[in-house]
């Protein structure tokens, strides 16, 4: 073996050029970019169709959402009445487009305004320390005791049911479990060298926060967003189930399936629509979700849950 | 002899995001023997670890043995069941892994996790494994061979977890065991200490190993057969004697090239006056820090104590001592990121305010650190260009296309291409994102780099070249470096001035070939000693000498009162050592020598220990030659 390789080597000067061959060797890995499988793609499909839907739904919907147009209360499909009639005899499916305007409206408004709330706090937390750290997190800790359908029970008990009211309600408890998350995400950043290396060099908080930290925390804060904005859905939902959250005639899915339950017994799917519905979008969402940190690094969202 | 493992056309590959095949192994083939020890050795991305690895049929997640075969005793290892692939591991084949500290479970006694895996395996029941165990403590040379099995992994020095993972490793009385890198990460000292308990346990056992460093030296040391791999392959393989003395192929001679030189007298770069100023650049006077803060002011844990050290314009000022004698907490207190408790710090001649949030824009500019990691220190979000350009628009206001250009030319400074201003931080290797770390502060036009440990964590060939670009910077550029080490060897190739740290105070200090010429403090002689030489039979020779004996094994302490290193000192009067502080002792030149013993007899000291060296040199006993 090693006679070989004598005979077969450079003499003298080529060694030299020889030498400047051996380059250093990447320890790059390659480019990770995100691929969804089917099932993802399918997903983006799903959601990206009820979100044009809740845009455009009032224009194409055949009939209003408070229009009583049908024969009867409870019938099967029939001549435009794609999904049939609700128990008031209205259009079920125009009812379902008209709602996801509301659903997804206000679960987006909501989520958004949770998650505002919710990285602002809790970065600041992270970079500041302190006694600020020390109260903010208390007091989230309070929110978090709290059993969230009980917190929005109370809330709308003592300032009605508005639809602002609703989306700050949910925004105010959901934002807690975003602020535990941004906080954990922050105080791991800060601690990184060249977070120390920018305050080494004199940069404001503003510049560590906007620069450093928050490009870092994106990605898992987005694969989160994902999430929340599924239990926001259900969260509005089931407060609508129980009669305090999107007030009738007004049509939301969660509302819809509630007025349509006693149709069961008479063999009407006007309760499985919406509940369709629901299910569709917020499972599309969290597959999404799923093939997003599958790709970025693994169960970090998981874990987050 | 027996042949133990043979590895036969081994091919690994690793598979993209597009399924394309990158090929990792290409094709190597070596042998190894009963009690043997092969060395794998190349620089990181060589395949080295891949291929330890594959001898125990396992691959890192992403990679797949795509051809050839492993016999372990006549077996083929990659076509057993993963059955018998699971009793193989741990069993047959014994792996270590380059990071002890990773590798213990803090919640669990060492003595359960080194008897666990021959237990399991049902090789030994767990009363004989403890038994083995113990006997295998007191072969490594641990303290309280009889106790340390029921210590904590915390309640251990890192050397000693070292060497209780080779314990671990050999409780099952393995055929092979897979060493990866288990020194890269120590001291030097400690280094010995691992290699001298490594060698004499498998001499005793008789067992066979394979050993992944991208050292030189240290495989000298310790291998008997040699394999030099580079990009997968293998550029040429032959017994240590062959290897080390005789080297055929250029890649070998081009790692010879990277080994760190002993370090002597007459390295250090001349200073070229241009850069001359008469003012030092950083004044550290008198300087008192640490950690922490009690009622009266004073730091709860003093790390520094009584500092002072003199930064000149243009010079290259290296600080070296092991780990926890407060090497970085130093450069920390002159970047301001760590107030001092007292003393005074000045720039060009000024006084400059200990936190670093009272300083100005322009001093913040001129004192410019470089984090030892560039792995953490570079923002994974951020674009190359980004992370140069910041500095030049934090403190220079550039914007646009000046700053683009001044990134460009930055760039070029440090040797690379401008097409590295789009690229992300992931996409470079270790050593251009050294180079990029370094770059950033250089943005910033400073007067004083502190460089904490910026070799450390690189392979010899990439850190020899960033030590090169290093001296490149500081001839065209003039700016100061403060270099800090563990190494010696590189230090003394590069600076101008060394200021030896132990335990928090200056032993030693002065230009480079006055520190590096007898008298030396006794421990800057433990140090000297301590850097691993490229040749066979080195190992041997060092732990017989007197600084050995009492230096080695022994941690860092840091105290209060009295000679930091009195217990590991040779030379040590008790009653005096321990219980004053030393005198700083002046010689010619600002060197300066901290220790209760006169100059007269440190050198009598030296006289007698080079003596004493010539002598081993000249006894034909030495296992090198045999």
């Amino acid at each position: 073996m090693t006679e070989e390789i004598v005979n077969e080597m450079p003499k003298g000067e080529e060694i030299v050029a020889e030498i400047d061959k051996f380059d250093e060797l990447p320890d790059a890995p390659p480019k990770r970019r995100i691929k969804l499988t089917w099932l993802g793609k399918l997903s983006v499909v799903i959601v990206v169709f009820w979100v044009v839907i809740a845009f455009i739904g009032p224009w194409i919907a055949p009939f209003h959402e408070m229009d009583i147009e049908g024969d009867d209360s409870f019938l099967d499909a029939y001549d435009n009445f794609y999904l049939g009639t609700d128990h008031l005899g209205r259009d079920t499916f125009s009812r379902i487009l008209w709602g996801a305007r509301m659903t997804i409206g206000i679960s987006l408004a909501a989520t958004l305004l949770a998650y505002c709330m919710g990285i602002t706090l809790g970065i600041a937390a992270a970079v500041k320390g302190g006694w600020f750290d020390m109260i903010v997190s208390r007091l989230n800790d309070a929110v978090l005791a709290l059993p969230s359908i009980m917190l929005g029970l109370i809330a709308i008990a003592a300032f009605g049911s508005s639809i602002p009211i609703l989306i700050t309600i949910a925004a105010i408890i959901y934002a807690s479990s975003v602020f535990r998350i941004a906080r954990a995400l922050g105080q791991d950043i800060m601690v990184q060298d060249f977070v120390e290396a920018a305050k080494a060099r004199g940069e404001g908080i503003w510049w560590i926060i906007r620069a450093e930290v928050l490009p870092n925390a994106a990605m898992p804060l987005a694969t989160d967003f994902g999430l929340r904005l599924v239990f926001v859905v259900l969260f509005i939902s089931s407060l609508s189930f129980l009669g305090l959250g999107v007030q009738p005639p007004q049509a939301d899915w969660g509302s819809m399936v509630r007025e349509n339950l006693q149709g069961l017994s008479y063999k009407s799917y006007a309760a499985i629509w919406p509940a369709f519905a629901i299910a569709s979008f917020t499972i599309a969402i969290n597959l999404i979700v799923d093939d997003v940190s599958a790709k970025s690094g693994g169960s970090l969202a998981k874990k987050m849950v | 002899m027996d042949k133990l493992l043979e590895v036969k056309d081994l091919r690994i590959s690793a598979y993209n995001d597009d399924a394309v095949e990158i090929p990792i192994v290409k094709g190597v083939n070596f042998d190894i023997y009963k009690g043997q020890v092969v060395a794998l050795i190349g620089e990181s991305g060589s395949g080295k670890t891949t291929i330890s690895l594959a001898s125990l049929a396992y691959t890192k997640p992403g990679l797949e043995i795509v051809g050839g075969e492993i016999l372990l005793k006549g077996e083929d290892v990659l076509k057993a069941s993963p059955l018998r692939q699971r009793e193989l591991r741990g069993a047959s084949v014994a792996y270590l892994a380059q990071s002890a500290a990773a590798t213990f479970n803090p919640a669990i006694t060492i003595g359960e996790q080194v008897t666990e895996s021959a237990v399991l395996h049902g090789v030994l029941t767990q009363e004989q494994a403890t038994k083995r165990a113990e006997a295998l403590y007191h072969a490594l040379e641990l303290p309280n061979p009889d106790r340390i099995g029921y210590r904590y992994p915390h309640q251990v020095s890192g050397g000693q977890l070292q060497r209780l993972m080779a314990a671990m490793a050999l409780c099952g009385k393995p055929d092979l065991m897979v060493l990866d890198e288990p020194t890269t990460a120590l001291d030097v000292t400690t280094q010995i200490e691992v290699l001298k308990a490594f060698k004499k346990v498998i001499r005793e056992e008789d067992a066979a190993a394979i050993y992944v460093t991208h050292d030189l030296a240290v495989v000298a040391q310790i291998a008997d057969h040699i394999v030099v791999l580079y990009g997968g392959e293998v550029m040429e393989q032959g017994t240590a004697d062959q290897i080390i003395n005789h080297p055929t192929h250029a890649y070998t001679r081009r790692l010879m090239d990277a080994v760190r030189p002993t370090p002597e007298a007459g390295q250090g770069s001349d200073v070229g006056e241009e850069h001359f100023r008469e003012i030092p650049a950083v004044t550290v006077n008198r300087m008192t820090a640490g950690y922490g803060r009690k009622p009266n002011g004073e730091p709860a844990v003093t790390v520094l104590r009584d500092i002072n050290v003199n930064v000149k314009n243009g010079h290259v000022v290296g600080v070296i001592g092991e780990s926890g004698c407060g090497k970085s907490t130093l450069a920390r207190v002159m970047a301001g990121l760590l107030p001092p408790s007292k003393g005074e710090l000045k720039l060009d001649g000024n006084g400059l305010n200990g936190d670093m949030s009272d300083r100005s824009l322009e001093e913040l500019q001129k004192i410019q650190f470089v984090f030892q990691m560039a792995d953490t220190a570079l923002n994974p979000k951020q674009e190359i260009g980004e992370i140069i350009g910041r500095p030049l628009e934090f403190y220079h206001g550039l914007t646009g296309k000046e700053k683009h250009q001044k990134v460009v030319e930055i760039l070029e400074m440090v040797e690379l291409t401008p097409e590295f201003v789009s690229r992300y931080p992931m996409e470079l290797s270790g050593g251009q994102k050294q180079r990029i770390n370094l770059a950033r502060s250089l943005a910033a036009n400073p007067e004083v780099m502190l460089c904490d440990e910026v070799t450390s964590a690189l392979d010899s060939i990439v850190g020899a070249n960033v030590i090169k670009l290093l001296t490149a910077l500081r001839d065209k550029t003039g700016v100061s470096f403060v270099f800090i080490s563990h190494d010696l060897s590189t230090v003394s190739s590069f600076a101008d001035e060394i200021v030896v740290l132990y335990a928090g105070r200056v032993v030693e200090q002065g230009p480079t070939d006055e520190v590096l010429t007898p008298p030396f403090h006794p421990y800057t002689r433990l140090l000297i000693s301590s850097v691993p030489e490229m040749r066979l039979g080195w190992l041997e020779e060092t732990m017989n000498k007197r600084e050995m004996a009492v230096g080695i094994s022994k941690g860092v302490e840091i105290t209060a009162v009295g000679c930091p290193f009195f217990n590991r000192c040779p030379v040590a009067i008790a009653g005096t050592c321990d219980t004053k502080t030393a005198p700083a002792r002046e010689l010619n030149d600002g060197h300066q020598i901290s220790c209760h013993l006169t100059i007269d007899q440190l050198e009598q000291s030296e006289a007698h220990a080079a003596a004493q060296v010539a002598k081993m040199q000249n006894e034909p006993t030495s296992p090198s030659a045999a």
